[in-house]
């Protein structure tokens, strides 16, 4: 049954309430569905809060995952930004075992992606980076030739783009 | 703004008059005696009704509730207390019966932390809730009192668990007792408007349909839509047949009712089923039961799923048609629209599978469930609330007791609970306390919670308790012979006590059913008799099986109407269960 694999970018609304990540997690794991990134931010207004989950799993059958996440109490309202014109952002920071030799190589590539390098060692560089998920995975591409310590990533945002509410 | 003093527990049990809460079916412990005690110093008109074990008192507030359409309480300790209502919970859910649960918790500093009798019943029961509340201030106690009632007895309704630590219903409440509701997330869908390009769809299609049929479940009971249902039926003169559970939403006895499809149910619903050419359903979840393999239901025909919840749009069947909303005001908005269709050929097939295909059994040689439910059926006249078990008995419960009112049959329908019945009867019979209760039970799940009995028999409730006993888990050893080359295992229930003499020991009074020759003269003494509850144990035939059958998993066209020829080898099931 499972087939046509996407990674989809839901963004739900909810009520600020104890328990609502839990109810949503639930919903998302009893059906097989991955969760692979998560952002929850408090709204404009503290009662509610923005979650921007992205999720891996059938194409089919999310549409029901929706609707099921929608029915919640909690949730105000859930919809799927994969298609959609909107903006969609993540960080990522890396950190690279690299002393005097490579450094110059290192920041080339650093400044080649828009990064910043926030941290500098005799032995290592960490470097932070924004931009949409595919711009961080080619970073890290091109950063294998070093030795990468670790990667820390946010997980992305998502925005509609325009005067309209995401 | 009303600010009053109380405590906790007393705002529980103003909170709940104020929802017109007749019955609280629980069971006391530590961390609930700040409620009890408020039973008592708010001297409330509640009634409490003290069980013998938590998952009886769940399946009571669910039998209640299924018998009246009002909500009741559940109301259990912390810890063992509250995991043993989960199984009633999970029931409930499972057949969208409101239900309110209140579980007493540690004292909230101790939460997390291993408190004796502590247990994280906020996430425990997550999955099977339609919401949960753990309170964390006793000033939010009537609003959340308030929004578990709202939510759990509108829309699609469903139970709602509370959890109350200690020093919630201990502590002072200062707050208002008539706070306002603050669920923005919660849409029910109850009074929106319905779509009208999908009423003129609607319509359009049983316009031009030859042989047009309805599918009519549960959602159309909750929604009191059963006489509106009837109208449509009629003014179209449209057959309809029910799920299980929608057993009353259409009187079987009508001549337009095909009784109820699926699994065990008419080979004439079941065959209508595979030669329509437009299937209607109202209020029903396309529950595997009914579907058999769903990628081949009902494939000739155009399919409308008319639902108030829409996550159940195209979670089984995807189809050509869809209407969110609740039955009544969907069928009302359709009424104006439709007209009579020419269905005298389509119904005239029908009426040949209704003649040549009946359900049917044997009156004669052993004794069988079918032929003593049939003899319950005759004699109250079909005007009983039958509330059934799991299992076999259950499913001839469904075939030879015709349901012509709404809110007649109870049964657990989607979880499939054994030792629902006898709790769901006392349940039925507290909320309708004129009305005949005849609870249909196997041996096996009969003695799951026939501790009950002595709850039944202290408030002398006259219910025909019938324990169709075949010494058998019998629906599982059908399976077993039918599918496993009758390799018959884990299903023996060996050792089996008197029934009558467990009755007589909690002071029920109990007959011996053993011969089929006695069956009129003892359901009649039965029936006669009115100084409480009665048990009848019916000593049936072992190894029956029933028919007809859709294997799990297979089209409906594989239908089995009757035993297969003992040669004849059967493929394992592939659906579930």
């Amino acid at each position: 049954m499972i087939n046509s694999k996407t990674t989809h970018t839901l963004s739900v609304y909810v009520s600020n309430k104890p328990g609502v990540l839990a109810r949503i997690a639930q919903t998302f794991s009893r059906r097989g569905y991955n969760v692979e990134s998560l952002v929850v931010s408090p709204a404009i207004d503290g009662n509610f809060s923005r979650m921007t989950i992205g999720v891996s799993g059938a194409t089919e059958g999310l549409d029901q995952i929706i609707k099921q996440v929608s029915k919640l109490i909690d949730v105000l309202h859930c919809s799927d930004h994969t298609f959609d014109d909107a903006v969609t952002k993540e960080m990522g920071l890396v950190k690279i075992a690299v002393g005097s030799e490579g450094r110059g190589e290192a920041l080339q590539i650093a400044e080649h992606f828009g990064c910043k390098a926030v941290d500098l060692t005799e032995k290592s560089i960490m470097l932070q980076v924004v931009g949409d998920p595919d711009k961080i995975d080619a970073l890290m591409g091109m950063l294998q030739k070093f030795k990468i310590i670790e990667i820390v990533r946010t997980g992305k945002v998502v925005m509609s783009r325009g005067i309209e509410t995401t | 703004m009303e600010k009053i003093t109380m405590d906790g527990g007393q705002a529980i049990m103003k909170s709940l008059e104020a929802e017109g809460v007749e019955y609280i079916f629980g069971y006391s412990g530590g961390s609930v005696i700040p409620i009890f005690d408020a039973m008592m110093t708010t001297n409330t008109n509640i009634k409490f009704v003290l069980v013998r074990h938590e998952q009886g008192a769940a399946h009571m507030a669910d039998g209640y509730a299924r018998a009246t359409g009002k909500p009741a309480v559940v109301l259990v300790t912390s810890g063992p207390g509250a995991t043993n209502v989960i199984t009633g919970i999970m029931t409930a859910h499972m057949d969208s019966v409101p239900m309110i649960c209140l579980t007493g918790q540690s004292v909230s500093w101790m939460i997390g932390k291993d408190a004796f009798q502590e247990a994280d019943i906020f996430d425990i029961s997550m999955p099977v809730v339609k919401h949960s509340y753990l309170l964390s201030s006793p000033n939010d106690i009537p609003r959340t009192i308030r929004e578990a009632f709202h939510i759990a007895t509108t829309g699609r309704p469903g139970p709602v668990l509370i959890d109350v630590p200690k020093d919630m219903s201990a502590g002072p409440m200062t707050g208002d007792l008539h706070a306002e509701m603050d669920i923005p997330g919660y849409q029910t869908h109850e009074n929106g408007e319905i779509n009208a390009e999908h009423i003129s769809d609607i319509a359009e299609a049983l316009s031009t349909s030859k042989k047009p049929l309805f599918l009519v479940g549960h959602g159309v009971m909750i929604s009191g839509a059963q006489d509106a249902m009837r109208e449509f039926a009629e003014k179209l003169n449209v057959p309809v047949t029910t799920t299980l559970l929608g057993k009353g939403a259409f009187p079987e006895t009508h001549e337009l009712s095909l009784g109820w499809l699926g699994m065990h149910g008419s080979a004439y619903a079941n065959k209508a089923i595979c030669d329509c050419d437009l299937l209607v359903n109202i209020g029903s979840r396309f529950d595997d039961r009914i579907l058999g393999d769903p990628s081949k239901f009902c494939k000739q025909a155009k399919i409308i799923h008319v639902d108030i919840d829409p996550s159940e749009i195209g979670k089984m069947i995807q189809p050509d048609i869809h209407c969110i909303g609740d039955a009544l005001k969907v069928i009302n908005a359709l009424m104006p629209h439709v007209s009579e269709l020419n269905t005298t050929e389509w119904l005239r097939k029908l009426d040949g599978w209704k003649e040549k295909f009946p359900f049917k059994f044997k009156r004669q040689g052993e004794l069988k469930m079918q032929h003593v439910i049939d003899e319950f059926y005759k004699l109250s006249e079909g005007n009983a609330v039958v509330v059934t078990d799991v299992g076999q008995h259950q499913m001839w419960a469904g075939q030879f007791y015709k349901t012509d009112h709404a809110n007649n049959f109870l049964s657990s329908g989607g979880a499939g609970t054994m030792g629902f019945g006898l709790p769901a009867a006392i349940g039925a019979q507290f909320g309708r306390p004129d009305d005949l209760v005849i609870c249909f039970c196997g041996d096996g799940g009969f003695q799951m919670t026939l501790f009950e009995l002595a709850t039944a028999a202290i408030h002398k409730l006259p219910i025909k308790i019938v324990v169709l006993n075949n010494h058998y888990l019998g629906m599982v050893r059908q399976w077993q012979e039918l599918f496993y080359e009758d390799r018959t295992h884990g299903v023996d229930l060996e050792g089996n006590p008197d029934f009558v003499k467990l009755a007589e020991s909690y002071g029920i009074k109990g007959f011996n059913l053993r011969r089929s020759g006695d069956v009129r003269r003892i359901i009649n003494a039965a029936l006669d008799y009115n100084e409480g509850p009665c048990l009848i144990n019916c000593e049936c035939e072992k190894t029956d099986n029933v028919f007809p059958m859709i294997p799990a998993g297979k089209p409906i066209e594989d239908m089995l109407i009757e035993a297969p020829k003992p040669h004849v080898k059967l493929e394992k099931p592939t659906g579930s269960t």
